[in-house]
């Protein structure tokens, strides 16, 4: 018995590095699998992968539809490529992956332009911007970072990037973190903390739902942008969408869209803010 | 009385789409249910013999199994096979091999433990009333590991239609997916929709799985 216990260890741990071995070295000359833009032309579909559960960028309606402005923008590509739209629900954890893999060919789920992000996909131009903001009651609104005392109680949700950006910039201002929007809406309301800092987006659709508040900070800390994502090395498509971004600008496309999805959670006033039109950031 | 968002369950398609995500669920827990317990019951019969190669192959198999969670199961057939073979896996049929082998694993050391826990003395008494090898476990040992196994195994049958909440991290929309779409989408409007949504989903699994619960109680009685 206790032969056959070391017999199994020995080939159990040759199992693993063999497999270790196998899954790095497979990382690095197969490398990323994606398909052309002749490709995709030629299946007649496009895989798209959208958040299926972030209203109002990419949700999914009680009729079971695609809905957003990431959606409506899909749709778009779709048209112009003479493609169908299959769209696959992707969450924020397996977007990098699924690019990798070629199970999609564009993500367009809010995607978030970072350096490290960089380094395993090709973004395209983008079509938003986000930072973070500040909401706070009338009473007192909150137009500076300074305003805030040592008594006050910034709300923040739990691992939003407002979180990360206090705690890094901000280490002596007090947070009260609430796990859900739910739960952060009703410290808000009942006065627990003196202001919300979350994604300006977020701050710009409370303040417009619930009249007493006001967004004193609509832009705080690094302005990011949101742009479509391709696996990387896969020029062809890249390029198509860029100057398909480039192309649409004429048309103010993405004003279309934003006024198709997003002004009932944000209004005509951050219109010009949020979007970018053409690629170019303003 | 505080706004649970049960009116948001009944909104549009919002309660057909939910039964929908419950089939995809059942639909390939089921699948995998019925091809791991035939496959589980003659694995597990192999896992009683003496030899130590299959003893070894088996083992390593089933600890392979159990130690991986199933999510790094589920990833590493979805995106792992694509990545090292090429295969270009839909989310439902991995999550079908996922379930299939993991369902085979457990069944297997279910039913090895089913068999050895009939006493010796059960298989050199039907040898002694003149019973051949077949006939010993066909009307002897079978039916006994059978009774023993139900409980063990009907737990594996609901534990694998709940962890069906996992393969929405590979794409696919089951009916956790859909409670949350529908929780997202009206998060403005009705913001504890949450609650109600949730309870639906958890009536949901209950009635998916009670059935089955009454099914083996009903079988224990008769078989006892």
């Amino acid at each position: 018995m206790k032969k056959l216990t070391r017999l199994l260890a020995l080939v159990l741990a040759l199992a693993l590095a063999l497999c270790l071995t196998a899954c790095g070295s497979a990382k690095k000359d197969s490398g990323v699998v994606y398909r052309t833009l002749d490709e995709i032309k030629k299946s007649g579909t496009i895989n798209i992968g959208v958040f299926s559960d972030k209203n109002p960028f990419g949700y999914v309606d009680e009729n079971g539809e695609y809905q957003g402005y990431d959606v409506y923008y899909a749709k778009r590509i779709g048209e112009d490529m003479g493609v169908k739209v299959n769209f696959v629900s992707t969450e924020a954890a397996n977007r990098i992956e699924y690019l990798q893999t070629g199970k999609v060919d564009v993500i367009l789920a809010n995607f978030t332009v970072t350096a490290e992000r960089a380094e395993e996909v090709d973004f395209c131009l983008p079509y938003m911007n986000v930072a973070l903001g500040i909401v706070s009651p009338d009473s007192r609104i909150i137009t500076s970072v300074d305003e805030l005392t040592a008594d006050d109680a910034v709300i923040v949700i739990s691992g939003t990037t407002a979180e990360t950006y206090f705690e890094a910039n901000y280490p002596n201002i007090k947070l009260q973190k609430y796990d859900t929007y739910a739960n952060a809406k009703n410290a808000m309301e009942n006065g627990n903390g003196c202001c919300w800092a979350n994604d300006n987006t977020e701050v710009i659709a409370f303040a417009l739902q619930n009249p007493g508040y006001t967004v004193g900070i609509p832009s705080l800390g690094s302005q990011d942008t949101i742009a479509p994502a391709v696996s990387q090395g896969n020029t062809t498509l890249l390029d198509w969408i860029n100057k398909e971004i480039e192309d649409l600008a004429v048309e103010n496309f993405f004003h279309a869209d934003y006024e198709a999805t997003l002004v009932d959670t944000y209004g005509l006033d951050y219109e010009d803010s949020l979007v970018v039109e053409g690629g170019k950031v303003g | 009385m505080p706004d649970l968002g049960l009116n948001v369950i009944f909104k549009g398609r919002n309660f057909i789409r939910l039964l929908g995500g419950l089939g995809v669920a059942l639909k390939i827990s089921l699948i995998a249910v019925l091809i791991s317990i035939p496959l589980g019951i003659l694995l597990g019969a192999v896992m009683t013999w003496k030899n130590p190669i299959t003893k070894a192959i088996l083992r390593i198999y089933l600890e392979i199994i159990r130690i991986m969670p199933q999510m790094v199961l589920l990833f590493i057939v979805f995106f792992g096979t694509t990545r090292a073979l090429g295969w270009n896996l839909s989310g439902e049929v991995s999550a079908v091999i996922v379930f299939t082998l993991w369902g085979t694993a457990e069944m297997s050391d279910l039913v090895r433990g089913a068999l050895i826990s009939i006493p010796r003395h059960q298989y050199e008494s039907s040898e002694a009333l003149g019973l051949s090898r077949s006939q010993t476990y066909l009307y002897i040992i079978i039916p006994q590991a059978v009774r023993r196994l139900i409980p063990l195994s009907i737990n594996l049958i609901t534990r694998m239609i709940k962890t069906t909440s996992l393969i929405l991290m590979i794409g696919v929309v089951e009916v956790l997916k859909v409670a949350q779409q529908i929780i997202e989408a009206n998060r403005m409007s009705s913001p504890n929709a949450a609650f109600g949504v949730y309870l639906a989903v958890f009536l949901m699994y209950f009635l998916a799985c009670w059935p089955i619960s009454l099914l083996a109680r009903y079988l224990e009685k008769k078989w006892r």
